[in-house]
């Protein structure tokens, strides 16, 4: 069974190229339907390789396919293998199981636009590369399926390119991520410069890290590393994971990229390629653990993130940006949980996030879907009554992400919560006010969405407006959408509510995923006692439900209070000012001089001189040419003779 | 070099010195003569004193061949071509547009010759042969040793030389077959033979073609005058606009 | 004793030198043409006599080709002359140099 890992890539890459060659032919829902065929392809294959891996013994939970060989020079030897282990298969699982439902979503939202099936062939190259991304068995690999999504997600949020604004996020989304790729690529080369090899070596990374901590030479991330290198092999790596991950500072993309239309968005900026950078730090978790700079910086990094993101959260009246500033929070939880050395919890985090996140994005979807494109939260209002379906899962949604009890977002923050106490107070505390302003947040937009008064209907012309290379009916009234699209919503929000039984804290026999991950982290030791933990776990609960207790108190029934929702904070802490001043300005600068000075003089020159020169002697050798035959002949007659004459002075 | 005459027989004597006669006298007719038909005709006396010297050299195939396919089709074609062109009238040997061109013609031609002279008397002949065989025997007849060479060792560029032939023959066919159009065309309505020469797929002179239609004439100086582009016009000699029409006369 | 084939070596540079120059001086091109027979006589020549001289006859084989090859030149030649003078109305080379540069 474990012969299918090749497939889980190789379906999406299927579906991929169909949807590329036929795609128009097969015009508007089949189309999607193959693309949406094929990731359920994925999604089977990769249960039968973790079936197959569950039936082998702990130790032993590890599986490469090897494709063939892809570089061969000199000593570096680049394959084309996918590895299973417990973290490729659990980020693959859930990966593959949240796009299948995204899919089918898209298949009901894309309805009758223009490039429906130019979508699914994003959609499933975007699949297919972070497939690639998470299976691949060494960093090379990882990087290919890195820049794959990067380039996926900038042909997705550059998805309506023919607007303005779309077009230059996915160009803003593109460049930051470079910035990462910078990171990770220079990681690479620091790995290959000091250890001959980028492969992860399989799941003996964990025994790697330890034998490394001994000083006893291992393979791959061995241990002729000096602690500096190895701290700059981890910083440069969490440089990737910033770009691809939207932390500070370069979070901004990714609310841009909001751009993108809403299944885009869930897909690509909720469940799948933002985690791409937790993955990659899990990934060398076990090297990070004799990093300890690189953790706290981390740490802090995370920390600062969540705590920023979500105040920025606060006061953003785009549905669809709430949500992903508090998609830059939440990873900012799963980096303190790296930072903190909780692996298990961020992964934990991760796999829960991507069922609530999706669901929230897929339900925000619904909602424009019915308000006929409006995004504004301030002229919604009072939908629970037109879509019982979409406000009862949007809601359960809420309640996790908030870390309500029993909740899943409860049960995984809480671990990340715990982790960060172990480590620091400090973190821990902007942690949880963190948690504070993450159920307040998610409050105010639920309120204000699907409570209080509608303040749509005196709006009524704007429901027949209409995104550019979007068609759809104008509506008289919000209704729920169709099956294609509640029924990922309600799957995806029963998983949002139980998830949390994957790894419950009361005692280490049913912690199924700590168990399954051992291999591959560690045993953890969390140094808080038994107690200490269920009063963590209580403050958690406490703090969520009072944030969901403010928010209700302040946006039940009011839908506008400037006093909440300064414009420090709409404007993301000026941070956009920021990369202006920092990034723009200075490069207009650099481009006016280049167009001024460099380009009429330099390049201009050069150009215009070599002309001359060659127009110059071209006039002057014209002259040889006149025409008559005769003068031709002349030329080899004089020619000959002075062969003659070489010849005989020869002789 | 006296001495290299010393034992030589009268009759060879004889027969080398007008033989070199005739051909350096013939050649320098080519050079010289204005008008082409005398000037192939010198080329004949050329040839034949070409010819005279291969049978002084056991070369008697050759010398018959030369004079067969030389005199007798190349230089007939020659004359054939000159007559259907009728360019047998005096080319104009006084103008030359090419300052320094003779002057310089008959320097590279001294250069030539000495060049030639010196690098022979350098490397003279040294008398070692090759295994092709002897020029001449006794009892086997120059022919038969030529045979013997051509049909053994040279087959394959005997081959390689019929190929040629045939390679030319369609050439020839192919450079030659508006021609037939024009002449096959000119008998049945002489009046639209120019169109036919001149425009046949209308590439060139269509102004020519187009003019000789509209005035429905084809014979006379008028559809010459007229016709062809003005910088051809510039560039033909005076003498030649007559000769031209006369042609065209004989043509169709 | 025939006469030494020195002598009929130098006729041979002089016919091939007389051929040389009037192919650069006349300006017919049928004439240029007979120029270039001239030339290839010489070379026939001398190749005859070298023939004679170092009694091989691969000298005579040479010639017969560079006559073969001479009789399918000079038709497609003529062919060009002609088809030249079809468009140009002229047979001298000069015409041809409005390709001056």
């Amino acid at each position: 069974m474990l012969h299918s890992l090749a497939l889980v890539p190789g379906f999406a890459l299927l579906g991929f190229l169909i949807v590329l060659v036929v795609g128009r032919k097969l015009g508007d829902p089949k189309a999607g339907w193959v693309g949406t065929g094929a990731i359920l392809g994925s999604f089977v294959c990769t249960l039968l390789t973790f079936f197959g891996l569950l039936s082998r013994p702990a130790s032993n939970r590890f599986y490469i396919e090897n494709l063939f060989s892809w570089i061969p020079v000199g000593s570096l030897h680049v394959n084309i293998a996918f590895l299973a282990d417990p973290l490729s298969m659990t980020m693959a699982l859930f990966v593959t199981g949240v796009s299948t439902l995204i899919h089918l979503y898209a298949i009901g939202y894309m309805r009758r636009d223009r490039d429906f099936p130019k979508f699914f062939v994003y959609f499933n190259l975007f699949v297919f590369s972070m497939l690639v991304l998470v299976l691949a068995d060494n960093f090379v690999l990882t990087f290919l399926g890195w820049e794959g999504v990067g380039a996926c997600s900038y042909f997705l949020i550059a998805y309506f390119f023919e607007k303005d604004s779309a077009a230059t996020a996915g160009k803003f989304a593109f460049i930051v991520n470079r910035i990462g790729d910078f990171g990770f690529l220079m990681a690479i080369f620091l790995i290959f410069a000091h250890t001959g090899s980028v492969t992860y070596q399989g799941a003996d990374l964990g025994a790697l890290g330890q034998s490394c901590a001994s000083g006893s030479g291992g393979h791959l991330l061995h241990c002729g590393l000096s602690s500096g290198t190895l701290e700059a092999i981890c910083l440069l790596l969490f440089l990737g994971a910033i770009g691809k991950s939207a932390q500070l500072p370069l979070s901004l993309w990714l609310a841009d990229a909001m751009e993108g239309p809403t299944p885009v968005s869930a897909l690509i900026h909720a469940a799948t390629m933002v985690t791409a950078g937790v993955f990659l730090m899990a990934r060398v978790g076990p090297l990070l653990s004799h990093a300890p700079i690189a953790q706290d910086v981390i740490a802090s990094v995370g920390v600062l993130t969540a705590f920023v993101a979500a105040t920025i959260g606060t006061s953003q009246n785009d549905i669809k940006k709430v949500l992903a500033y508090s998609t830059v929070s939440q990873l900012g939880y799963m980096f303190l949980g790296i930072g903190s050395g909780a692996y298990v919890a961020a992964i934990f985090l991760m796999v829960t996030h991507a069922f609530y996140k999706a669901l929230l994005f897929l339900g925000s979807g619904s909602v424009i879907h019915a308000m006929g494109d409006e995004q504004d939260i301030k002229k919604m209002g009072a939908l629970r009554k037109y879509m019982p379906i979409t406000s009862f899962t949007f809601i359960i949604g809420w309640l996790a992400i908030a870390g309500v009890p029993p909740f899943s977002g409860f049960w995984s923050k809480g671990d990340v919560l715990d982790g960060a106490f172990a480590k620091s107070p400090i973190l821990w505390a902007v942690g949880a006010l963190t948690a504070i302003l993450t159920a307040y947040y998610m409050g105010r937009e639920v309120y204000l969405v699907f409570f209080g008064q509608s303040r749509w209907q005196s709006r009524a012309n704007n429901l027949s407006q209409v995104e550019p290379g979007k068609n759809h009916d104008s509506h008289s009234e919000p209704h729920e959408p169709t099956w294609l699209m509640w029924l990922p919503l309600v799957i995806l929000a029963f998983f949002a509510t139980i998830a949390g039984l994957l790894n419950l804290p009361f005692t280490a026999g049913i912690g199924y995923l700590d168990r399954w991950l051992t291999p591959v982290f560690g045993t953890s030791h969390l140094a808080i006692s038994t107690s200490g933990k269920w009063l963590l776990a209580a403050g958690d609960g406490v703090l969520a439900i009072s944030g969901v207790v403010i928010a209700a108190s302040l946006w039940r029934n009011v839908w506008n209070r400037p006093k909440l929702e300064p414009k420090f904070l709409q404007d993301a802490w000026g941070l956009y000012s920021v990369y202006e001043y920092l990034v723009s300005k200075p490069a207009q600068a650099i481009a006016k001089i280049s167009n001024n000075v460099v380009e009429t003089k330099v390049i201009d020159g050069a150009v215009n001189s070599s002309a001359g020169l060659v127009g110059w002697t071209g006039l002057k050798l014209r002259k040889l040419q006149s025409g008559y035959v005769r003068n031709y002949a002349l030329g080899i007659s004089i020619g000959v003779v002075l062969v003659l004459v070489y010849m005989i002075v020869r002789a | 070099m006296i001495t290299m005459l010393a034992n030589v027989t009268v009759p060879d004597a004889t027969v080398f010195v007008i033989a070199s006669l005739i051909i350096i006298g013939g050649a320098l007719g080519v050079v010289l003569n204005r008008n082409p038909v005398h000037g192939a005709l010198c080329l004949v006396a050329t040839l034949f004193g070409v010819a005279l010297t291969f049978l002084e050299q056991n070369a008697d195939f050759l010398a018959a061949v030369q004079v067969i396919v030389y005199g007798g089709a190349i230089v007939v074609l020659f004359l054939f071509v000159i007559m259907l062109l009728g360019v047998d009238k005096s080319e104009g040997l006084g103008k030359e547009p090419l300052k320094l061109q003779r002057f310089l013609a008959v320097i590279v031609g001294c250069g030539l010759l000495a060049t030639i002279l010196i690098l022979a008397h350098i490397n003279w002949a040294t008398g070692a042969t090759s295994a092709s065989g002897p020029v001449s025997s006794t009892t086997t007849p120059n022919i038969n040793l030529l045979a013997n060479s051509i049909f053994t060792s040279y087959l394959l560029p005997f081959e390689a030389t019929a190929a040629l032939l045939v390679i030319a023959v369609v050439g020839a066919v192919v450079l030659a077959r508006r021609r037939t159009v024009v002449v096959s065309d000119s008998f049945e309505s002489p009046s639209d033979s120019q169109d036919v020469i001149h425009d046949p797929d209308g590439d060139s002179g269509a102004s020519d073609s187009g003019q000789d239609e509209e005035s429905g004439v084809s014979d006379s100086a008028s559809g010459t005058s007229d016709d062809g582009h003005p910088q051809i016009d510039r560039l033909f000699e005076g003498n030649e606009e007559p000769q031209d029409t006369e042609e065209e006369e004989s043509l169709t | 004793m025939s006469i030494s084939g020195n002598w009929y070596l130098v006729v041979s540079a002089i016919l091939f030198s007389i051929g040389a120059v009037g192919l650069l001086v006349r300006k017919s091109v049928l004439v240029m043409f007979m120029c270039i027979e001239l030339m290839l006589n010489a070379v026939n020549l001398a190749f005859v006599t070298y023939a004679r001289m170092l009694n091989d006859i691969a000298g005579q084989v040479v010639v017969f080709f560079v006559l073969v090859v001479a009789a399918a030149e000079v038709v497609v030649g003529l062919g060009i002359i002609v088809s030249i003078y079809r468009s140009r109305r002229g047979t001298t080379a000069d015409d041809l140099h409005i390709l001056h540069g």
